[in-house]
């Protein structure tokens, strides 16, 4: 409905991208010293914006229940910790997540359209986001048909988001662009584009099932990209990179550059999320390390 | 020729023949080696930046060495971590063969060992006899590699219908401090029976003579043992020991001074999990009690097994 409101531009349009100089400006936000107080602080931020997830094809409830304990529990002895923003699970393990965050606070997002890879009939894809959202889901997590957007049939992925947001209602939809198949940066920013102005509420990275997954650069294309979208049209787009993400100074290198381009408004987890699934021990591990001041080791930690 | 133009740049320098026909004149100057860590198989220089430079007994400076820092530790113990569980589940005999081949390959280097030594003050006689017994030692602990678990395994006599063993089983990440009194063979003499117990290991060198350790580097990187298997780190015992001690991924320590300060420092801070502490007193490597597969021990654990069996025939249980 906010999407009717909002002209939409040809989209041949899109900015070209100068990759020389997405690399070296990425590059730089690794170069910014973070300590001390600062540096819980981020951590803490970061944790409090992870998606933890599980996403594989033996996952069981029993899997999935583990997840959502320790999304509600990180580490308890350390007093004070946040939560984990949301956990990440197949439609099917909806109302098995749902069940087990109740009350904590902790959203459950569903992916759907036949992740991975987005091969699915347009009948079943509508079918697959409503059954999660039916379920319970909080925000659903859908794929772009690449295929389609490499073969320029760019109306037909616009149309597809927009369908799939209406199959969504109120329910926040995040559009994986799977940023390790479209090649360019040129086409990344395009699709960004395509997606925001479908009606998207986030845009993510990837799947977490290609390489390479999210990196800097290709996280600074896309928001740049919500910026421009949010000069033109005042509306605030999510960001969340996901996969290969699972060391806390390089999530603290992510949240550097979500400031210095998007700025503090975004510095949440309404608007930011990281979808990931070791970072979190990862974290823990350095919060700890800050606390007792003693290197930490794995043994201490749960198990992913 | 005599008709084009000198070159100011050349015209000054040796011609090449000059050099090379009887050596004398030597205008050349040496390259010198960096001596660097070596972290996970690969020689990077310390992440601080600093160095300091030993000096032998007649004043001369030894060479530019790393000073570590807490950081380069950290690096150590995340690649000693990562080899951990390929470097344990081997075959033990497949072990012994590496160590035979660092053997191998130290035997091909003996002349730098020596020169290396004699730098560091030892007489040619002292560094000979140094090398020659690390080259043993390191074949005597390839030989245990995969026999000192038959020795040291049981089968234990219980009360009931189990068949009950136990068996050694490597403890996991040793810090090393080694002996700081030799460059090479109390390097050597520490570190053989930690591997060979199928642990990786992050070792600090002699502060006063560090060459040896580097150059031993160099010797295991093209011996193939895994990287990160071994790491060596050159630089203050006093700056880094307390992260040797303290650190949570590290399952074993051994410290080879016998300083009561220091020990008391370690077993203070290796409580916090349970580290397994050695020390090692006064142990004169030079000798045979430099040797022995009670050292390989020193950082195994022993694991227990109980299999349920059936109680044949009424065969009470116990061996």
């Amino acid at each position: 409905m906010a999407a009717a409101t909002i002209a939409v531009p040809d989209f041949s349009l899109s900015p070209r991208v100068d990759q020389v100089g997405i690399e070296e400006r990425a590059a730089r936000f690794t170069k910014r010293s973070i300590k001390k107080e600062t540096k819980i602080n981020g951590l803490l931020l970061t944790l409090n914006m992870i998606d933890l997830t599980t996403l594989e094809g033996k996952d069981s409830e029993g899997k999935v229940k583990q997840m959502c304990y320790k999304a509600k529990h990180l580490l308890d002895i350390y007093p004070g910790l946040p939560t984990v923003a949301a956990v990440c699970v197949y439609p099917s393990m909806v109302k098995t997540a749902k069940k087990a965050v109740e009350g904590s606070g902790v959203k459950v997002a569903s992916v759907a359209t036949g992740f991975p890879s987005g091969q699915a009939p347009h009948k079943v894809k509508i079918a697959d986001t409503k059954f999660a959202v039916a379920q319970g889901a909080d925000e659903v997590d859908m794929v772009i048909s690449r295929g389609k957007f490499l073969e320029g049939e760019y109306n037909f992925v616009f149309d597809e988001i927009a369908s799939i947001k209406e199959a969504c209602g109120d329910t926040r939809l995040k559009v994986i662009l799977e940023t390790g198949e479209l090649v360019t940066f040129d086409k990344v920013r395009k699709a960004s584009d395509i997606a925001m102005y479908a009606g998207a509420d986030f845009i993510k990275t990837s799947t977490g099932k290609v390489t390479p997954a999210a990196t800097m650069p290709v996280t600074l294309v896309m928001l740049e990209a919500i910026r421009d979208f949010y000069y033109k049209t005042g509306k605030m787009i999510g960001m969340k990179p996901a996969g290969g993400i699972s060391k806390s100074k390089l999530a603290l290198h992510y949240l550097v550059m979500l400031n210095e381009i998007l700025g503090e408004e975004w510095m949440n987890n309404k608007w930011f999320r990281f979808g990931a699934s070791s970072l979190a021990n990862d974290v823990l591990m350095q919060l700890m390390k800050e606390k007792t001041g003693v290197y930490q080791g794995r043994d201490y930690f749960s198990l992913d | 020729m005599s008709t084009t133009t000198i070159n100011k740049e050349t015209a000054k320098a040796p011609k090449l023949e000059s050099v090379q026909s009887n050596g004398k004149p030597k205008t050349r100057l040496e390259i010198l080696k960096t001596y660097k860590i070596y972290i996970g198989g690969k020689f990077p220089r310390t992440e601080s930046g600093r160095y300091y430079s030993p000096e032998n007994a007649a004043k001369e400076k030894l060479a530019n060495v790393c000073l570590s820092s807490r950081k380069d530790f950290r690096e150590a113990v995340v690649a000693a971590r990562n080899a951990q569980g390929d470097w344990g589940s081997r075959a033990a005999f497949n072990r012994g063969q590496i160590l035979y081949r660092i053997a191998e390959m130290l035997e091909g280097r003996k002349a730098q060992f020596i020169e290396e030594l004699m730098k560091q003050d030892a007489t040619k006689e002292d560094a000979e006899n140094e090398v020659v017994l690390s080259i043993d030692r390191l074949i005597y602990y390839a030989g245990w590699c995969d026999k000192f678990q038959q020795l040291y395994s049981s089968v234990n006599p219980v009360a009931s219908s189990h068949f009950n063993f136990s068996v050694p089983e490597p403890t996991g990440v040793v810090s090393v401090i080694a002996p700081q009194s030799n460059s090479l063979l109390g390097m050597v003499s520490v570190i053989a029976p930690v591997i060979a117990g199928g642990n990786t290991c992050v070792v600090l060198a002699s502060f006063s003579k560090p060459l040896c350790a580097v150059t031993f580097a160099e010797v295991l990187n093209s011996s193939d043992v895994p990287g990160g298997v071994i790491n060596i780190l050159t630089g203050k015992i006093s700056e880094i020991i307390s992260y040797f001690a303290d650190h949570m991924d590290v399952n074993a320590i051994v410290f080879c001074e016998d300083d009561a300060v220091t020990q008391k420092m370690i077993q203070e801070k290796a409580a916090m999990n349970i580290k397994r502490v050695v020390l090692y007193n006064k142990i004169n490597w030079q000798t045979e009690n430099g040797q022995s597969p009670y050292f390989i021990m020193d950082t195994q654990e022993i694991k227990t097994t109980w299999h349920p069996i059936e109680n044949i025939g009424g065969a009470k249980a116990g061996y």
